[in-house]
């Protein structure tokens, strides 16, 4: 463990010179009457400037981040995040902005977020967007928020709406939030939808179907205009987690399957830093019928001016302070204008090919469940590890070692022991051949010497965590440690 | 590891019949699945459950999962001692890792129930 600041201060000392005052000095109590003058410490740690500097130093290279090394967390798309949109977001025009500065003092901003809106329809192939949603789960929660107030206006709002056993942990969170009661419909062998699985609850009291496609497997959902079609066809819609959008980009447009909505991840697809490194933003997307009632304000452009749009009476209100995490709708609209339409399709191609490449230097090593050509990320079972005593999370934990971030594990639920493996479009063949490399060894050593597996990590500034004690007596402040002692 | 003096579910529940109680936990096949136990969310005494019911949750580091009702009947008695030691349940699931007593308010229903052999032949023991 490092020292906390609040460890190695010292009274008295600090990091900062002010200049001499060049105006007589006065009390505080000249001006503030006695009861709002504060007497005890300031609490802030008394450290010089290289201490700070070299406290935080080390604390970052002890972490794992997509500027040090392979990322394949699947599900996550931890792709490389070009600095040149962090230089964009931060130009002052854009940093310094206030949320209620006057319409016409921020036209630019305005028409950055009309364009990117644009941008973001045609790239999906839907009719209106909201940039609101702070990110995925968000707005899956405002996407079927949107599909509720549509279904309202109908005169029946439904009850149900169905998810695949395959599906991201938030989609059913989000059901329940929305009022509605989850449905969990079994993968066919091919880890697909099932569509006969379907059949059953193909009725008006089926609000939506949500599925993210390529599924949690990496999959195509290749019947889902079927899909769609069915659902249509009692009055329900067709909701897409767009989680996986970067297996598509320039080669399927949703709206083109059937989709009546589906969220985007800004802080995915279009590369900005996420995972503690940055705010998320997740815009819905929905075809005509739905527009109404999506969030306001929404961005229009009228007599030659950008305008917030208030007046929308049947939309479902605001879901997010101001408009939406501005910074990182600047760095995915330089993203996505950086690359153009032919880059964007590259993009989706590249994830693919790394894909299925790392897959085929795997597939003899590991087991595949479920066999079908991936789209941008692939799972892998550990299962067949069990015989040597060895679990999933320990082939993560020795990863480590390699100077690797794990992949996901233990998800989607339906493969046991899954490793989920997600390389992404913006690794290079040579550094895709070194991760095969060492899940290889990896392999290797769970027959040959599994105590360096269970030990595992090794190498890395700190061991392996205790998970459970994490889990149950999480100590996260120094008034936590201060009150422990 | 599978007991003979047990009946068991298709969702890795075991039962034990005593006269007209039952009693419910998890199989060791289910602990080792899941991991180390954080939490488990127990049913209140008095309520009344429909075989399927979701009964309990577990929460393990790997993933939240649901404990189903393997039977019909009125909830008699929970293990309060798990909800400050659900890691009793990853060490000894069948015994001290028990969670919940129900009233069996249909006998018929324990026909229905797997065998120590269907169960072995199920998770491929």
């Amino acid at each position: 463990m490092s020292e906390l600041l609040w460890e190695i201060e010292k009274e008295g000392r600090i990091g900062t010179k002010l200049p001499e005052s060049g105006v007589p000095q006065r009390e505080i109590t000249d001006d503030l009457p006695e009861r709002m003058v504060r007497r005890g410490k300031i609490g802030l740690p008394q450290v010089a400037e290289p201490q700070i500097v070299r406290h935080f130093v080390n604390m970052s290279v002890k972490n794992h981040n997509v500027d040090r090394g392979f990322y394949p967390l699947g599900s996550c798309t931890m792709k490389y995040n070009p600095k040149i949109n962090e230089r964009l977001a931060a130009l002052p025009g854009f940093l310094n902005l206030h949320p209620l500065a006057p319409e016409s003092s921020v036209q630019g901003a305005l028409k950055l977020m009309a364009h990117l809106g644009e941008l973001l329809c045609k790239i999906g192939g839907m009719d209106a967007i909201t940039l609101q949603p702070a990110a995925g789960a968000h707005g899956e929660f405002t996407g079927l928020m949107t599909i509720r107030r549509y279904h309202e206006a109908q005169g029946n709002p439904r009850k149900k709406v169905v998810i695949p056993d395959s599906s991201h942990g938030t989609n059913p969170a989000s059901i329940v939030f929305t009022g509605w009661e989850p449905v969990e419909i079994k993968s066919g062998p091919d880890g697909r939808i099932d569509l006969e699985a379907l059949k059953p609850h193909l009725n008006e009291d089926l609000a939506a179907l949500m599925v993210t496609n390529p599924n949690t497997l990496g999959i195509f959902e290749k019947d889902i205009k079927r899909v769609a079609d069915m659902l249509h066809d009692v009055g329900a819609q067709l909701y897409m987690d767009g989680a996986n959008m970067n297996a598509l980009l320039g080669i399927a447009r949703p709206g083109d399957f059937g989709v009546d909505a589906l969220h985007y991840n800004l802080h995915k697809t279009f590369s900005t830093p996420h995972g503690g490194g940055g705010p998320g933003s997740g815009p819905v997307a929905v075809k005509e019928h739905l527009a109404e009632f999506l969030p306001k304000p929404v961005v229009v452009h009228r007599n030659g001016e950008y305008h917030l749009d208030f007046d929308r009476p049947n939309s479902l209100g605001k879901v997010q302070a101001f408009w939406g995490a501005f910074g990182v709708m600047v760095k995915a609209y330089a993203y996505i204008l950086t690359l153009g339409a032919d880059g964007l399709r590259r993009v989706s191609e590249g994830a693919i090919l790394n894909s299925n490449y790392l897959l085929a230097l795997l597939r003899e090593h590991y087991e595949l469940p479920y066999d079908a050509t991936p789209m941008h990320e692939f799972v892998l079972s550990g299962e067949f590890l069990k015989k040597y005593g060895i679990k999933t999370l320990d082939v993560a934990k020795r990863l480590l070692d390699f100077g690797f971030h794990a992949p996901t594990i233990y998800f989607p639920l339906i493969v046991h022991e899954a490793l989920m493996i997600e390389p992404t479009e913006t690794e290079s063949t040579e550094d895709i051949e070194k991760f095969a490399e060492a899940m290889i060894q990896i392999r290797r050593e769970a027959e040959e010497n599994p105590e360096i597996l269970k030990e595992a990590p090794h190498n890395t500034p700190v061991r392996r965590l205790d998970e459970v004690r994490a889990n149950k007596n999480p100590v996260l402040s120094w008034w936590d440690i201060a009150a422990g002692e | 590891m599978v007991r003979d003096d047990l009946y068991y579910t298709k969702e890795h529940e075991w039962v034990k019949v005593e006269g007209d109680t039952a009693i419910v936990g998890i199989t060791d096949y289910a602990q080792s699945e899941l991991g180390d136990i954080l939490y488990v969310e127990l049913p209140d005494v008095g309520k009344t459950v429909s075989a399927g019911d979701v009964l309990a949750t577990v929460e393990a580091v790997k993933a939240v999962s649901d404990v189903y009702a393997p039977l019909s009947g009125e909830v008699i008695e929970v293990n309060e001692a798990l909800s400050t030691t659900p890691e009793v349940i990853n060490k000894d699931p069948y015994g001290e890792g028990w969670m919940v007593k129900i009233k069996i308010s249909n006998p018929d229903e324990v026909n229905q129930l797997l065998s120590p052999a269907d169960y072995r032949n199920l998770i491929g023991e």
